[in-house]
């Protein structure tokens, strides 16, 4: 393998895309690496974002932050950590579930749009994205959006860019809204639940007024975390117990904090064989998809977002008839694989294949920005 | 009085009115359908009345299938197609040209499917914003974007804007509670975005969509999200005597890890002018914040206590809690009734520009200065949490060249709000009155990029054209369709 391109300014950057972009020849694009595994195998140099990094704004009476794209996500959680506040949308670390190390890179969040369990109440990432700094495949340094809390002066590319994987362009700098960390935070555990009877309890939590800001359900054990201030705290998780009426022990302190982290990065499926997918849902569509995957594909599976997210960890024996269980038995929503060998990742379509024409805009919107296809090409192919 | 130019409508199309008419009329149900001259009129404008030009025929379809028959029809004829809500717009995004097609929303008022489980409600693109919240909240619910103008203004349009309200602040904007859509293409072609899951399975098309002011497609249905009522919201009202120290509040809240629903400014010019209209007894002062925060009773008490202490070491002149639901509706109907208020008053041109919020109180000083160097007079109330500006440079529309010294200064403001770092429209959209000033933010390849995806929906740019982008940047592609018209 080559040695990574690593440019150190956006003008190197666009100087580097330009010159591949002349002679065609594709890039890899990589922030720490720990994603890298994620979408259609892609051949090309690796060109790293690592040296596009650093805070150049944080303006916490703001609640503005701006990064470069390669700053890891562990310097901007300490950042923000010194002012009380946080990224709200909680990104998911991809590390123990994928396999892979290196230290996560913000670039790398923005552009699968990487959000975690808060993603329910406080937005994804998306949400909280103010604007971008990027390179496209024609070597233009283009930006969107910006630094402001509201903006709709043009078209939205920003938003665009999030969740693109990177094959629109390579993301230099990035813009997000912070928001002040909670005073408390606790959860409500209530064990032995049937699925659908879990999703019951979600819907009844997150109708309540008590800003419930993690619903999520593993082993039949279902979590319900409330965040706020002190007092906000106790008051709703006595109110939401007693309303929900099914029981339950309360969950705070240290064990509190390990136990989001280890929801939002899927650690229960981390040491597991076969192959993961990600599956988003209408949210009381989840326990029929659950019964069918469990029943055809010998499937296990846990629930986040109140339902609306389903993980599934399908064996070995069953992982090649799995995309086809599985998205036919979603309603609205769609399925992508997010863990697999190579060989089964290039025989399937790693993400939701789409409508004809929705298909053709987005082979467009790619030729606009990558018209030489040099940017992942391929990542995000059906 | 006009100094935003609107390109020369197309001979072709102009010559062809009669058999443009006669197919849409042949397709589309009679009361679907308006070309009498004396009926358009009344959509030749938006609320940026300025600007005038009825359309050559008014299109009401009342479902996602008319649209397409509409669109289908204008896309063969090469007729330019102007989409319309309920023409509230203040950046003239809904003004037509004499040769184009309106195709508006106010005939697509069905609500769909309300699902309180899943917590969504899917309708058709014409129902006001009012009327969604209306529609859930007996059961416990609530639409987040509370546009001033909610009453009248449709979902089509929050949609096309990405519309936000006071309460934006909490709960973010039109693109943060919106799930999918429904969305005809130029061509006609019916696509799905989005749905009730929570997010997008390839490129995020629907953030596109929202917020790209009829450029892309036309919006039938929309998904969109409700969520529980708060158990109560009680607003507090801090006054200084200047908008640095109103300003330094603002920050130091919003640091403190409080994180009220709204945060609203007013300064005395505004104050008085509403007080004169409403008397909701504010008290006059420079500088007016009004704070909301929401919860249960205990919850309110401890947010407010906060709020309180820092507001207290700033030495405000006045500092007044709401005591009943009574006095918190007087507090907002005094807010809500600002624009109204000015408007009895005086013409006004309403600006929307965003700033950080750490540069307000600079802004509002050079704000004040420029009004003094252009003569004019402007009031200023706005969304302080988020800094999103609404300067209302008063003018009078009879005296020759007012409303020409209005629009100068205005520009003058919006290119102050970029310089300090902010943009030009935090939520009225650009249209054509921030149209040729969107060279201060971007520069040539950024709008090209973006007319580069306007071109993939939109090939023949018959869609809204000559708004958003310069004139002069957009002139090559919006000149196509004459050329090659014929030939199709
Ligand atoms: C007094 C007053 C107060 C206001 N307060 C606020 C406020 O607090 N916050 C705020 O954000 N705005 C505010 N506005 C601006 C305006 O109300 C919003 O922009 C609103 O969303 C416009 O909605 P509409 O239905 O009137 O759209 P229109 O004015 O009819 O159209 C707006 C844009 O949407 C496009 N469009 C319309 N329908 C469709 C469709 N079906 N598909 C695709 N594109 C379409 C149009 O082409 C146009 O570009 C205010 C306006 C007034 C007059």
């Amino acid at each position: 393998m080559n040695a990574a391109i690593t440019p150190c300014s956006e003008a190197e950057l666009q100087d580097v895309v330009k010159e591949a972009a002349s002679q065609s020849a594709p890039f890899r694009i990589s922030g720490g690496g720990t994603r890298a595994n994620i979408g259609q195998p892609v051949a090309g140099q690796t060109l790293s974002t690592n040296a596009l990094s650093g805070v150049d704004l944080y303006d916490p009476g703001a609640l503005t932050l701006v990064v470069g794209a390669g700053t890891s996500i562990q310097d901007i959680e300490d950042t923000l950590a010194g002012e009380q506040q946080m990224l709200a949308f909680e990104p998911m670390d991809h590390r123990s579930l994928l396999g892979t190390n290196g230290a996560p890179t913000i670039g790398g969040v923005v552009a699968g749009n990487v959000s975690g369990p808060r993603r329910l109440q406080a937005g994804a990432c998306r949400d909280a994205l103010l604007g971008v700094r990027f390179v496209d495949g024609r070597g233009r340094q283009l930006k969107s959006g910006g630094r402001v809390m509201k903006n709709v002066t043009g078209l939205d590319l920003a938003r665009l860019m999030c969740g693109a994987f990177g094959t629109l362009g390579v993301l230099s700098q990035v813009a997000l809204k912070v928001l002040p960390r909670p005073e408390r935070a606790a959860t409500l555990v209530i064990d032995n639940l049937a699925d659908a009877a879990t999703v019951k309890v979600f819907c009844k939590a997150l109708s309540t007024p008590f800003e419930v800001s993690g619903a999520a359900s593993i082993d039949g054990r279902a979590y319900l975390r409330l965040e706020g201030l002190d007092v906000q705290v106790g008051d709703r998780l006595t109110r939401l117990r007693e309303y929900l009426d099914e029981g339950g022990e309360v969950i705070d302190g240290d064990a509190h904090h390990a136990l989001w982290r280890n929801i939002r990065d899927v650690r229960h499926f981390a040491d597991t064989g076969g192959s993961i997918w990600r599956v988003s849902v209408k949210p009381t569509d989840a326990p029929r998809l659950l019964t069918t995957v469990q029943r055809e594909l010998d499937a296990k599976t846990s629930l986040d977002w109140g339902g609306g997210l389903v993980w599934i960890q399908v064996p070995q024996e069953t992982s090649e008839s799995a995309a086809g269980v599985i998205r036919s038995a979603i309603g609205q929503g769609h399925a992508t694989l997010i863990r697999a060998s190579t060989e089964l990742r290039q025989k399937t379509p790693v993400f939701q294949p789409e409508s004809a024409r929705l298909t053709k805009i987005s082979t467009q919107l790619r030729a606009q920005f990558d018209p030489h296809n040099i940017l992942n090409p391929g990542l995000m192919a059906a | 009085m006009s100094s935003i130019e609107m390109p020369e409508p197309d001979a072709r199309v102009l010559g062809n009115r009669d058999a443009i008419l006669k197919a849409l009329a042949e397709a589309l149900p009679a009361d679907g359908l308006i070309t009498d001259p004396h009926q358009t009129l009344a959509y030749e404008c938006d609320a940026l009345t300025a600007y005038r030009c009825p359309p050559l025929a008014v299109i009401l379809p009342a479902t996602t299938e008319e649209v397409s028959q509409a669109l289908k029809i204008c896309h063969q004829l090469g007729v330019k197609v102007v989409p319309r809500g309920a023409g509230t717009s203040l950046a003239g995004g809904s003004l037509a040209t004499a040769d184009s097609v309106i195709i508006g929303t106010s005939r697509l008022r069905d609500t769909i499917e309300v699902n309180y489980p899943d917590r969504y409600i899917r309708v058709q693109t014409g129902v006001t914003n009012l009327s969604v919240t209306q529609s859930v909240e007996n059961d416990g619910f609530f639409y987040a974007p509370d546009p001033s103008s909610q009453l009248a203004c449709a979902i089509a349009g929050n949609i096309a804007m990405n519309s936000g309200g006071a309460h934006c602040l909490k709960y973010g904007v039109t693109t943060n509670n919106l799930l999918g859509v429904t969305l005809v293409l130029a061509d006609g072609e019916v696509v799905e975005l989005g749905g009730a899951h929570m997010d997008a399975p390839g490129l995020d098309m629907l953030a596109l969509i929202c917020g790209s002011e009829g450029q892309l497609g036309i919006v039938t249905e929309a998904t969109l999200r409700i969520l529980p009522k708060p158990e109560g919201a009680r607003p507090v009202l801090i006054g200084f005597d200047d908008a640095e120290t109103a300003g330094e509040c603002v920050a130091q809240i919003i640091k403190s890890g409080v994180l009220p629903v709204a945060i609203e400014y007013m300064d005395r010019l505004c104050i008085q002018v509403v007080e004169d209209f409403t008397a909701v007894g504010y008290p006059l002062c420079e500088a007016l914040l009004i704070v909301e925060v929401e919860g249960s009773e205990a919850e309110i008490a401890v947010q407010i206590e906060r709020i309180e202490k820092i507001a207290l070491a700033l030495d405000p002149r006045e500092f007044r809690v709401s005591q009943s639901l009574e006095q918190s509706e007087l507090i907002w109907k005094g807010r809500k009734s600002a624009f109204g208020a000015m408007g009895r008053l005086n013409d006004y041109l309403c600006l929307d520009g965003t700033v950080p919020v750490s540069a307000l109180p600079l802004t509002l000083r050079r704000i004040g200065e420029l009004a003094q160097e252009h003569q004019m007079e402007v009031a200023n109330v706005f969304h302080a949490g988020d800094g999103n500006m609404h300067p209302l440079i008063l003018y009078n529309a009879n005296l020759e060249g007012d409303f020409e010294r209005a629009e100068q200064l205005g520009a003058a403001i919006l290119k102050l709000c970029v310089e300090v770092g902010g943009c030009l429209t935090g939520e009225h959209g650009v249209g054509i009155e921030k149209r040729d000033l969107m060279y201060e933010q971007f520069s040539p390849d950024d709008l090209e990029a973006m007319m580069q995806v306007k071109d993939v929906f939109d090939p023949d740019w018959m869609l809204n054209p000559a708004k958003v982008f310069p004139l002069n940047a957009s002139a090559a592609r919006r000149s196509l369709i004459a050329t090659q018209g014929a030939a199709k």
